[in-house]
């Protein structure tokens, strides 16, 4: 390990579940830059290995850790985040940007594909967040930051189990937010909207606008972070499209079909 | 297969603490203990050996940098350990626990006469920290350091063997200031000092350079026995360096009618009010708002102006609390640091060098822009501990605010003068230390008492099994390669 210089220079550590590819490999990145360590969490090695090699060449020597393993791993999380106290002597925040999104026909029901998506997207979830949440609230400080998405605004018609995912991870993120901020701990829900990510391309949407590149989307979410901020959208005029189809009364939202 | 996973909802995280510097500009998180017997301690020595973790020990927490903490992993906190095992009145002599604070024992001591040979600027500091910083006073010159005072020491070491270490004992000399990380002193005997009253005759006086400064703390060092020179450190030009000295000496035997009355803990308090309105807890939230460089140079003129028009030469008697422990005054004053909190860089020069050092090292932070807010001088005297921050000369302690995003600027400017204050021969003082860095600290304390230093951790501690922040940036590099 490399020599300990002063602790008076913060050195921030970062767990980022999901980290091989789209808004998390972007949002790792960001932090190096930033000046954090990031510890890199996805089950596929390969993908992780070069997520943290482009760091390292990028930014520069021990900012990027690859630690491969499926994030529904449950029984290990605690243990991970021992070892990166224990290594790392600290833990500032834990990300999780991990998420599935299987396309699913209009007319389509698919158990195998709704309990991935509820799994990955809403219990794993809560498995990593509830463990640095226990954490956090001991140490009286910390980000939780959970990458939800719009999706989770509207039980819309295109993937039920998707947006209820989405919804429970907001839900659960505000609840965690009332839970923990009396105790000096920040929670993040991060909306975003259509990113230029692998999951995007699989999912083929029938129509997509307002495309940002996950680079982008992770200067919001640091930039989030840094100031303390509650809910983002990102790009941030979801907001006001997301506040409009809110309030689009049920007797009118049935009839529509996005 | 999806099982739920059932995890204990807050047993793997109960002991988890943010650990801090006294100045709160270091936190890091790590699992804290705290042991109330030699049996625990045992206990947990044993537990980390079978988890393979590092310990660090801790008191109260009064250290300026990294030296009671150690981040990720263990923490003991000793202040359960907090006995009085044996007292004296007749010779005073008095074995504590590590986890005694000097407010404790000079509380216990005081109604028979006797208060503690040497304390620091706070009465909060436990007896362990003092023997592991080997901490000094107001009054150096005379009674040398804390570890002058102690007659005896037992001492627990990670694996398991207790010492019995006195004075005549070479290893005394490297236990002592020996950072904490060589075992536990569980028990400490302390020689104390006789006095007569509870009061000092102080006396107080504005100097108007440092010139002036240090040739008074040397000229007048014999004729009082405490002697301190608060600097304003952000006085630029012909009055850098100018200030207010305070000394004092103990109130002489048959002077006070009813000396009982002055030894009594009752009489010894702090003031509870400022300015006649601002109650002492909330002092701190009304320091705040001037704690930016043009804030404190504003608070520091007034300050100096009035001790040269109201105060200059004025004599008073105070009690023995108000006058050694400044740093109570406000209690948590360190939170009036806006940004991220302070740390204090204190540093050792031999007498002939000190005006030159001292003069070019406020000149360097003013013109940096980093001024230190809050400067204070003393004499000093060499002594014979191996890791030792005495010299025949003078320290500067300097209190700095830790801006966020200006953190590596100010460290780097710290090390700039690091380079200043070793080619003077000086030294520097691991209670404070929160920058140096091990070719600083190899350099001045020299590879024969590291090697001595080395020697004894080696057969006290193989495993390596205590460790601190402070060691680890330090001294684990400099063991490193010493070893090569």
């Amino acid at each position: 390990m490399a020599e300990q210089g002063s602790l008076v220079i913060p050195q921030p550590v970062a767990i980022v579940v999901g980290a091989s590819s789209g808004i998390g490999a972007a949002l790792a990145r960001e932090l190096a830059v930033q000046g954090w360590r990031v510890i890199l969490i996805a089950r596929r090695a390969d993908a992780l290995q070069r997520v943290a090699e482009d760091i390292t060449r990028r930014v520069g020597p021990d900012r990027a850790f690859p630690r491969p393993m499926d994030a529904r791993a449950y029984d290990q999380i605690p243990q991970v985040y021992q070892e990166v106290l224990r290594e790392h002597g600290r833990l500032d925040a834990v990300i999780y940007s991990a998420g599935v999104l299987h396309p699913v026909a209009p007319d389509e029901y698919n158990f195998a594909k709704d309990r991935e998506m509820l799994e990955v997207n809403l219990v794993a979830a809560v498995a990593w967040l509830g463990q640095a949440a226990a954490l956090f609230q001991q140490l009286g400080q910390g980000h939780i930051v959970g990458i939800s998405s719009v999706a989770g605004d509207r039980g819309r018609v295109a993937n039920p189990a998707y947006h209820a995912s989405k919804a429970g991870l907001t839900t659960y993120l505000e609840s965690l937010r009332n839970r923990l901020s009396r105790r000096g701990v920040h929670v993040l829900t991060v909306k975003p909207g259509f990113v230029r990510t692998p999951m995007l391309e699989q999912a083929q949407p029938k129509r997509v606008f307002w495309v940002i590149s996950p680079e982008q989307a992770a200067r919001d979410i640091v930039n989030a972070m840094r100031k303390g901020k509650q809910v983002i959208y990102t790009p941030a005029r979801w907001r006001w499209l997301m506040l409009l189809i809110q309030h689009i009364p049920s007797v009118l939202f049935r009839r529509l079909s996005f | 297969m999806f099982t739920p996973a059932i995890h204990p909802q807050r047993a793997p995280w109960s002991h988890w603490r943010l650990v801090e510097n006294f100045g709160h500009s270091i936190r890091v998180p790590a699992q804290v203990f705290q042991p109330a017997t030699v049996e625990q301690l045992a206990d947990l020595f044993a537990r980390a050996r079978r988890e393979n973790v590092a310990i660090a020990l801790r008191g109260s927490g009064r250290s300026y940098g990294d030296a009671a903490m150690r981040q990720g992993h263990w923490v003991l906190d000793l202040r359960r350990m907090n006995r009085i095992l044996a007292w004296d009145p007749k010779t005073g002599e008095i074995t504590v626990e590590p986890g005694v604070t000097i407010e404790q024992l000079w509380r216990y001591v005081l109604p028979d006469g006797w208060w503690p040979a040497v304390v620091p600027g706070t009465m909060r500091p436990t007896m362990g920290g003092c023997v592991a910083m080997n901490v000094h006073g107001k009054n150096n010159w005379h009674a040398g350091t804390f570890g002058e005072h102690v007659t005896r020491l037992r001492v627990l070491t990670p694996a398991g063997d207790e010492y019995e270490l006195t004075p005549d004992d070479p290893r005394f000399h490297t236990f002592v200031g020996g950072l904490g990380v060589l075992g536990v002193a569980t028990s400490i005997t302390l020689r104390l000092k006789r006095v007569a009253s509870g009061n000092l005759d102080v006396h107080a006086w504005a100097v108007p350079d440092l010139a002036h400064m240090l040739a008074d703390l040397d000229t007048y060092k014999d004729r009082y026995e405490y002697i301190v020179g608060w600097v304003d450190s952000t006085a630029m030009g012909w009055a850098r360096g100018r200030g207010q000295i305070h000394a004092a000496n103990h109130v002489p035997e048959g002077e006070e009618l009813y000396p009982e009355r002055t030894l009594s803990p009752d009489y010894q308090v702090l003031p509870d009010v400022f300015f006649g309105f601002v109650p002492k807890a909330w002092m701190w939230r009304f320091m705040r708002p001037f704690m930016t460089n043009w804030g404190v140079r504003l608070v520091n003129s007034a300050k100096y102006w009035a001790s040269r028009w109201l105060s200059h030469h004025k004599t008073y008697r105070q009690a023995l609390v108000a006058f050694n422990f400044l740093l109570d005054y406000i209690p948590n004053w360190e939170r009036a640091y806006r940004g991220r909190g302070l740390i204090q860089y204190q540093i050792f020069v031999p007498r002939d060098e000190a005006l030159r050092v001292f003069n070019e090292v406020l000149r360097y932070t003013q013109q940096r822009g980093m001024p230190s807010y809050l400067a204070v001088v003393k004499r000093h005297r060499a002594d014979a501990f191996l890791l030792s921050h005495g010299v025949d000369g003078y320290s500067l302690a300097l209190d700095f605010p830790v801006w966020p995003g200006k953190e590596r600027d100010l460290v780097a400017m710290l090390h700039e003068l690091d380079r200043l204050v070793l080619d003077a021969g000086g030294r520097f003082y691991f209670a404070k230390d929160a920058t140096l860095t091990p070719d600083t600290a190899a350099a001045f304390l020299g590879e024969q008492a590291l090697r001595t230093f080395f020697e004894l951790k080696a057969t006290w501690d193989p495993e390596d099994r205590l460790q601190t922040d402070l060691y680890r940036r330090v001294f684990a590099p400099l063991r490193s390669r010493l070893a090569a």
